[in-house]
């Protein structure tokens, strides 16, 4: 059921700061676009949850709904949709993405911006 | 099916007027299109709020007749 699906994603979105649905995993993605985001992960070093939406057919149709968004990855930040993979990368080049996981308080390596 | 960027502009300035929509051809298909669109609607909106606008003018026809479409969005 279609709710059960909204539960389950809400639940997975609330417990963790930044979550993000993915193909594969990070240690072995299965798609360029969510190996990106991974990557930016991973540089910036916030601790985030990955979900292989390709272990769960019902999660990776029902996310799309969830977020009105037609693509995977998806990035969450404190139950927030950030973008997908292109967003993710322009924030992260223009330095927002910092600005957003310091004003949400989520810790990373990277030295805040002057 | 592709999509020429004619009609990708068209669908674009159906929904937002003033649009300033630019477009490159990701490859030789007219089937994959990276648009850089600029549009007084998008202020104060979070990137995601501007290119879920610009999906929506293309309704279902995003992902069947156009296959992608790398957005850029920003208020001019």
């Amino acid at each position: 059921m279609a709710t059960d699906v909204n539960s389950k994603i809400k639940n997975v979105i609330e417990s963790s700061d930044v979550v993000l649905f993915m193909k594969g995993t990070p240690e072995a993605p299965q798609c360029g676009f969510s190996m990106q985001v991974v990557q930016i992960l991973n540089h910036v070093g916030a601790p985030y949850k990955a979900i292989n939406v390709l272990a769960d057919p019902e999660i990776r149709e029902g996310i799309k709904a969830f977020s009105n968004w037609p693509t995977i990855p998806q990035l969450y930040v404190k139950n927030e949709f950030i973008g997908g993979c292109d967003i993710t990368r322009e924030m992260f080049q223009s330095g927002e993405l910092v600005a957003l996981f310091d004003k949400e308080g989520v810790p990373h390596k990277q030295a805040a911006k002057a | 099916m592709p999509m020429p960027a004619a009609e990708i502009e068209r669908i674009i300035k159906a929904a937002l007027p003033d649009a300033v929509v630019e477009l490159t051809a990701l490859a030789d298909d007219d089937d994959h299109w990276a648009a850089k669109v600029v549009s007084e609607s998008f202020r104060g909106l979070s990137r995601v709020r501007q290119h879920q606008l610009v999906n929506a003018a293309f309704g279902n026809r995003l992902g069947t007749e156009l296959h992608a479409l790398a957005l850029t969005t920003s208020a001019p």
